[in-house]
């Protein structure tokens, strides 16, 4: 006799889709979102040497996605408002889960995968007031919502799980957005910050940045070692020019990574996304506004800068960087400049997220 | 699969688009030419007679012959443009740098070759702006530290001036022609450069109407005059029509049409521009003074309107996909 316990065991097992891993879909390095010419949107993998592994369909553009570090699985968060996020099955784009975050919050822009794939962190903000949080989805129960804890900012953006797989990194944006039109209101007063927490939420550190209170800390890199890379976005008056990259080992101080006044200028004060190159020995970050990559030594000093029009997502690559842009262009970036390995009729959206934290 | 990636390795290269080609012969080309010799005839007067009232007209006349292409950032003039053009200068540091150069009378500021090392605030026409016009500065006497200071300000500038123009003759030129080829990084198709042109066109409009319009209007509570560009020498109107010209002239050279809507455009521009009372956009705290600024706004934001139909829309050109779109 089959136990109703039994049954419903079967029925599941059933439903559920046998995981496979990121080699059944071609061995991507990169996931990377993009818009098509005919107005719809996709979701790529891409190798090292530019060529696409994969691609499937999204519904609406992304946000940005993160990757499972074994199974071929995607989630994709709604751009703003952020009342949901997609786990995307990689070799078909059929939507596995919907995650939907609680009544009074948003996703609010990034989540990261804990390195063993069981859990997922997000970043979200309280609607009424963009107090911010992690929510805490447990994978392996059809994503969950198990837990939740304040992010110690508002705003918050991007966050990583540590090396040490016990602490978590947040860049908590600083910026308060109105619960209806997501218009910024608090740019005068905002007070961003980077904080380290214990997989539980326990503040064990908080960073802010007293002398660029506008520069709101957006994207994360990470290197094995520990040392941390925040990308900002100035909110301050225009042509002010701040420093926009700083980089932050715990227990230390911050360093703050400037370039020139005239390089720091034509970044537009804006950094798109942030990334170690492949042997970490420097980092880089992106401005699709100011259309130019700025390389910088891991102690801080400006290396130089790269020009490629509409130029945001940027990933680390054996050869230094891989960097996609807007006109569809794949570009390995080396010490001696740009080398353009694909162009694809699609506009890369803003990131190039690297699968398999241990690759990166 | 859903869209094609092509090796670049694959792709053709053809004749360059008309439009790139006329843009550089017709319009950016000779417009270094044109600045370097106007930086060149300044530096020849100063090196003569370092006082405001010689300076004043060759200066006026190196900052006309700059909005012709002063407004382009890209290639050499991606940060070349900004230690000509300093602007604006949000924390100070164009009155800060010269301040400190003249009262420790620095070396630097005697030497027009080691003068490429100084802060990019003190270079150009905005820091010579602030020696020959600003009540602070403009009273030196000849052979003083602050005269040879605008001597070697001027030399370095015609030295820029000359650089910007090699740059984009012996350089840059060449890598617009050949978007598409193998082996160009900048460029991985034609599209791409006249793209590239074409939001150089959109981007002068666009800073046109923010910032030299939109920062001394501030708010209708808050006007700030002293915000205007150029505003000490009187200059703030004269540079909204010219580089708004500029950028006619340019987006002109890329089409391959006709586009009247965006002359009558123009022409309207111009009609509101002479409405406005005073030069320097000083007076906008009088409510009917800031209209007619904010009508002259709003003309330089429909010129942009009439270039995006006749030249953007019927050669398929967009605005940057990310550039657009924060994250």
């Amino acid at each position: 006799m089959t136990t109703r316990r039994a049954f419903l065991a079967s029925l599941l097992a059933a439903s559920a889709t046998p995981a496979v891993g990121w080699a059944a879909v071609g061995d991507p390095t990169y996931l990377a979102a993009a818009k098509l010419p005919d107005g719809s949107y996709m979701l790529a993998g891409l190798r090292e040497d530019g060529s696409t592994a994969f691609s499937v369909p999204l519904p609406a553009r992304g946000h940005a996605a993160s990757a499972h570090p074994t199974r071929a699985e995607a989630v994709g968060f709604a751009r703003r408002p952020g009342t949901y996020a997609l786990v995307i099955d990689c070799r078909d784009g059929e939507v596995l889960h919907r995650l939907t975050p609680p009544a009074d919050r948003q996703f609010n822009g990034h989540g990261t995968f804990s390195p063993d794939g069981k859990m997922l962190y997000t970043v979200e903000q309280r609607v009424e007031d963009s107090e911010g949080f992690i929510g805490i989805w447990d994978t392996e129960a059809n994503y969950s919502r198990i837990g939740e804890f304040a992010s110690h900012g508002v705003g918050p953006h991007d966050l990583r799980v540590m090396p040490d797989h016990e602490t978590l990194v947040i860049a908590n944006g600083g910026i308060q957005t109105d619960k209806w039109d997501r218009a910024k209101l608090n740019t005068d007063t905002m007070r961003p910050n980077l904080v380290y927490t214990t997989l539980d939420g326990t503040l064990l550190e908080l960073r802010d940045l007293p002398e660029f209170h506008q520069n709101s800390i957006r994207h994360l890199a990470l290197r094995p070692d520990g040392l941390v890379g925040f990308a900002m976005q100035w909110e301050g008056e225009e042509g002010y020019a701040p420093p926009l990259l700083a980089l932050h080992r715990m227990g230390e101080e911050l360093v703050i990574c400037e370039a020139p006044l005239g390089d720091e200028l034509a970044m537009d004060g804006y950094a798109g996304s942030v990334a170690f190159s492949g042997d970490g020995s420097e980092i880089a970050i992106t401005s699709p506004r100011g259309g130019r990559i700025h390389r910088f030594s891991d102690s801080g000093e400006f290396l130089g800068a790269i020009s490629r029009s509409d130029v945001c997502g940027l990933a680390p690559h054996a050869g230094g960087y891989m960097a996609s842009d807007g006109l569809g262009g794949v570009l390995l970036i080396g010490s001696e400049g740009a080398r353009p390995l694909a162009l694809a009729e699609a506009s890369w959206d803003n990131h190039l997220v690297p699968i398999a934290a241990a690759r990166a | 699969m859903r869209y094609s990636l092509m090796l670049c390795a694959g792709l053709a290269a053809s004749p360059a688009m008309a439009g790139i080609e006329e843009a550089l012969t017709d319009h950016i080309l000779p417009g270094f030419a044109g600045f370097s010799t106007a930086a060149d005839a300044l530096a020849v007067t100063a090196e003569a007679d370092c006082s405001p009232d010689a300076l004043r007209a060759p200066w006026n006349a190196a900052f006309d012959a700059w909005t012709e292409i002063g407004d382009i950032r890209m290639g050499p003039s991606e940060t070349g443009a900004l230690s000509v053009s300093f602007w604006p200068d949000a924390r100070g540091f164009t009155p800060k740098t010269l301040r400190r150069l003249i009262s420790s009378e620095e070396e630097v500021g005697t030497d027009p070759a080691a003068f490429a090392d100084v802060s990019i605030a003190a270079r150009g026409l905005f820091a010579l702006e602030q020696m020959l016009y600003d009540a602070d500065f403009d009273d030196y006497a000849p052979g003083s530290y602050a005269c040879t200071l605008v001597q070697t300000a001027t030399a370095d500038l015609a030295s820029q001036a000359q650089a910007l123009e090699a740059g984009w003759r012996d350089g840059y030129a060449a890598v617009l022609r050949s978007a598409g080829a193998e082996g160009n990084s900048a460029f991985l198709s034609e599209q791409e450069a006249m793209t590239a042109l074409y939001t150089q066109v959109l981007s002068s409009l666009e800073f046109t109407a923010d910032s030299r319009l939109g920062r001394p209007l501030g708010t209708f509570d808050r006007p700030r005059p002293t915000r205007a560009e150029a505003w000490r020498s009187g200059r703030s109107l004269r540079n909204v029509l010219l580089y708004a010209e500029a950028a006619e002239e340019l987006a002109m050279a890329l089409s391959d049409g006709e586009m009247p809507q965006t002359e009558a455009a123009m022409q309207r521009l111009r009609d509101a521009a002479y409405k406005v009372s005073d030069p320097s956009l000083q007076d906008i705290e009088d409510p009917s003074a800031r209209l007619r600024v904010e009508i002259v706004q709003q003309n330089v934001r429909a010129l942009s309107g009439y270039i995006e139909q006749e030249l953007g829309v019927p050669l398929g050109l967009t605005a940057g996909f990310n550039s657009q779109d924060g994250d």
